[in-house]
């Protein structure tokens, strides 16, 4: 497949008198293929704006490749960059102008038709409400209206961080189905958000960064099979002979932990394995269930950002990698 | 040329900038209206009549005097000391003169275009110098402040253009406001003059003269916008220039005399930015060392220091260059986080 994003070794550095030297970005890599949803993930500090900001020419890197489109960056920026719509971290408007002014400056800046406006504020919803000045919109309708503004280009890329901060669960809905129909028509979607739940459901392939590093990446299912560690439950017809199957599993070298009415097995390969071991000797499996992960723990795993009783983990305090897997 | 349109666009749609305009449009004309009251046409009859005026206080001042010579007479007569309360040889030598008494005292003023417009071009530029401080520097503040000017690098990622893109909206608007304004300017008081004063001997070199200021006058507005959006733009915030404005006056008219004053340095105006503004506009200010002056040994000529337009030209450019390069340096270099 075609590579629409493509990052390796990203680095920027922050130097402050006060703080010392700071690694925002040490090394990142990251690779989005063409016409997927591909979700952006890491901890607060982590280094996902940073890494939307300097791909977008914001911040400027301290070293690294980039390219958009297939072209590098920052040298073509100029060029694909009516290709690429964005908004970066929250929406920010000025205040007194109305959505329709908003996006129509834009547009006239992009030498974009008139009726592209119509047309985005129709996809976003506020067509009813586009007159109003953008100050007595809600945090939501804002987004809505950022999102707006990184469609009015009908873009090749959309880069969207944390687009659905601030909306009601309606707007989540609408904001997911909208992100399904642009992937559909093509559009490669990059998606930054905390929302795991939504990352789940609607993305192809992920990026996980923790302190400016990638920790993981791939199509979400190989990341959270990758990370599984092929756990299974078991349950035998009679509870007595748990102990007998603990036994019996551990001397074939899977990893058991025994429950009250239950074995928990990790590292299995195939669950079949575990059935026939068990029915070798006698003991009779009732339930063998592959407990599956979510992203939302394979995540939490990946960036060591649990959180743990009786501490307050700081931004920052996050896990430190030595290239993570995939990586 | 879509952005340079956008921006203007976006500079006329913006609440200050129409505001202001409507303030200074009002302020001007609140100017002209009531100037135009104060001004008074001198016709044949209101000078005869100051002229009747003038003799009738020349025949009275005369009387006033022969009884104050005849009273001190009087009194000398009856033996009293006259000279503390008369003056030496009864005032005799104080006789009012028909030329002490001018009958132009007793006109009403009247507004002379050729003599006094030229203040009323600095008055003008004055006022849309402060119109241009506040609309260039809450154009790109804002537009900082609110992200807007990132969300415009997400569509133009060329720094420099952008930022001179819209730098050149600015000067644009503020040039067509100027010169509407100062050509409203100029035909108001053009009327003051024809219907309630005079524009007597206004040849066309005086028209040139007025040019030449109005294009100073051009000149000020224009840097003072510039200024004001690149110290905005350099500190991604209105309030930078504001607070830079207040700290340059603090500094100059009062850190910089306080200094030269005490230090006793000769001529310390001349490190002072307003005798630079009021060279620019007086085309040469006059500067005078009276320190050097030794009264005790008789009358003194001061040493004297001219400073000219020019010199106005260059303290003013070089001060708009260092803050426009240093603006723009910074939006090729610093991270827009």
């Amino acid at each position: 497949m075609t590579a629409v994003l493509e990052i390796e070794g990203l680095r920027k550095t922050y130097r402050s008198r006060k703080r010392g030297v700071r690694h925002a970005l040490d090394g990142f890599d990251m690779r989005v293929e063409a016409g997927q949803v591909h979700g952006f993930l890491g901890p607060n500090g982590s280094g996902k704006t940073t890494t939307l900001r300097t791909l977008l020419g914001l911040i400027r890197p301290n070293g690294g490749r980039m390219a958009l489109l297939g072209q590098e960056l920052p040298r073509a920026l100029p060029a694909v960059a009516g290709q690429v719509g964005a908004i970066v971290e929250s929406p920010q408007f000025f205040p007194h102008f109305s959505a329709r002014d908003t996006l129509g400056l834009l547009a006239q800046a992009g030498e974009l038709p008139r009726q592209r406006v119509d047309e985005v504020l129709e996809l976003v919803g506020l067509r009813d409400r586009a007159g109003e000045r953008v100050k007595t919109y809600s945090l939501g309708m804002k987004q809505r209206l950022a999102v707006a503004s990184a469609l009015l280009k009908n873009p090749k890329l959309l880069i969207l961080d944390e687009p659905a901060n601030g909306l009601d669960p309606g707007g989540i809905r609408e904001m997911r189905s909208l992100m399904r129909d642009l992937a559909a028509a093509g559009m490669t979607v990059v998606l930054s958000s905390h929302i795991l739940g939504e990352i789940q459901l609607i993305c192809d392939s992920v990026t996980i960064i923790s302190l400016g590093r990638r920790v993981a990446y791939g199509p979400v299912d190989e990341v959270l099979a990758a990370h599984s560690q092929g756990a299974v439950r078991v349950r035998l017809e009679a509870v007595t002979d748990l102990p007998q199957a603990a036994d019996t599993l551990s001397r074939a070298g899977v990893r058991v932990t025994t429950e009250a009415d239950h074995l928990m097995l990790a590292g299995v390969d195939k669950p079949a394995t575990v059935s026939r071991l068990l029915a070798e000797r006698g003991l009779y499996v009732s339930e063998l269930t592959p407990v599956a992960v979510d992203l939302e723990s394979v995540f939490l795993e990946l960036t060591a950002t649990a959180p743990v009783p009786g501490q307050h983990r700081q931004v920052d305090q996050s896990t430190k990698v030595e290239g993570g897997w995939g990586a | 040329m879509s952005l340079f349109v956008t921006e203007l666009r976006r500079l006329a749609k913006r609440r200050v900038t129409r505001l202001l305009l409507v303030l200074l449009v009002l302020g001007l004309a609140g100017v002209a209206t009531a100037f135009s009251f104060s001004s008074h046409k001198l016709s044949k009859e209101v000078v005869a009549a100051a002229q009747v005026e003038a003799d009738h206080q020349y025949r009275q001042a005369v009387k006033d005097w022969e009884r104050t010579v005849a009273d001190c007479d009087a009194a000398k007569a009856r033996g009293e000391a006259t000279e503390e309360r008369f003056g030496p040889n009864c005032g005799r030598d104080w006789q009012p003169q028909p030329e002490m008494f001018d009958p132009k005292w007793n006109l009403p003023y009247q507004f002379d275009f050729r003599a006094e417009f030229p203040t009323f071009i600095a008055v003008f530029a004055g006022a849309v110098a402060l119109f241009a401080f506040i609309v260039g520097a809450s154009f790109v503040g804002a537009e900082w402040s609110t992200g807007g000017m990132m969300n415009l690098l997400l569509w133009r990622p060329k720094r420099l253009a952008v930022l001179g893109t819209k730098m050149a909206a600015l000067l644009t608007t503020v040039l067509g406001v100027t010169v509407v304004l100062g050509a409203f300017w100029t035909l108001a008081f053009w009327l003051i003059g024809r219907y309630r004063g005079t524009t007597v001997k206004v040849t066309a070199g005086v028209w040139r003269s007025i040019g030449l200021d109005g294009l100073r006058a051009v000149g000020i507005v224009l840097a003072i916008g510039a200024i004001a959006f690149a110290l905005a733009s350099l500190g991604r915030h209105t309030a930078m220039a504001l607070g830079a404005a207040v700290a340059v006056f603090a500094i100059s008219e009062i850190g910089i005399r306080i200094a030269v004053g005490v230090l006793s340095i000769p001529f310390g105006d001349r490190y002072v930015l307003s005798t630079y503004a009021q060279a620019w506009f007086m085309k040469q200010v006059k500067l005078f060392d009276y320190d050097a002056c030794q009264f005790a040994k008789g009358q003194c000529e001061p040493a004297e220091l001219l400073v000219t337009w020019q010199d106005s030209a260059l303290v003013f450019g070089l001060g708009a260059a260092v803050v426009l390069v240093a603006a723009f340096w910074a939006m090729r270099k610093r991270d827009i986080a």
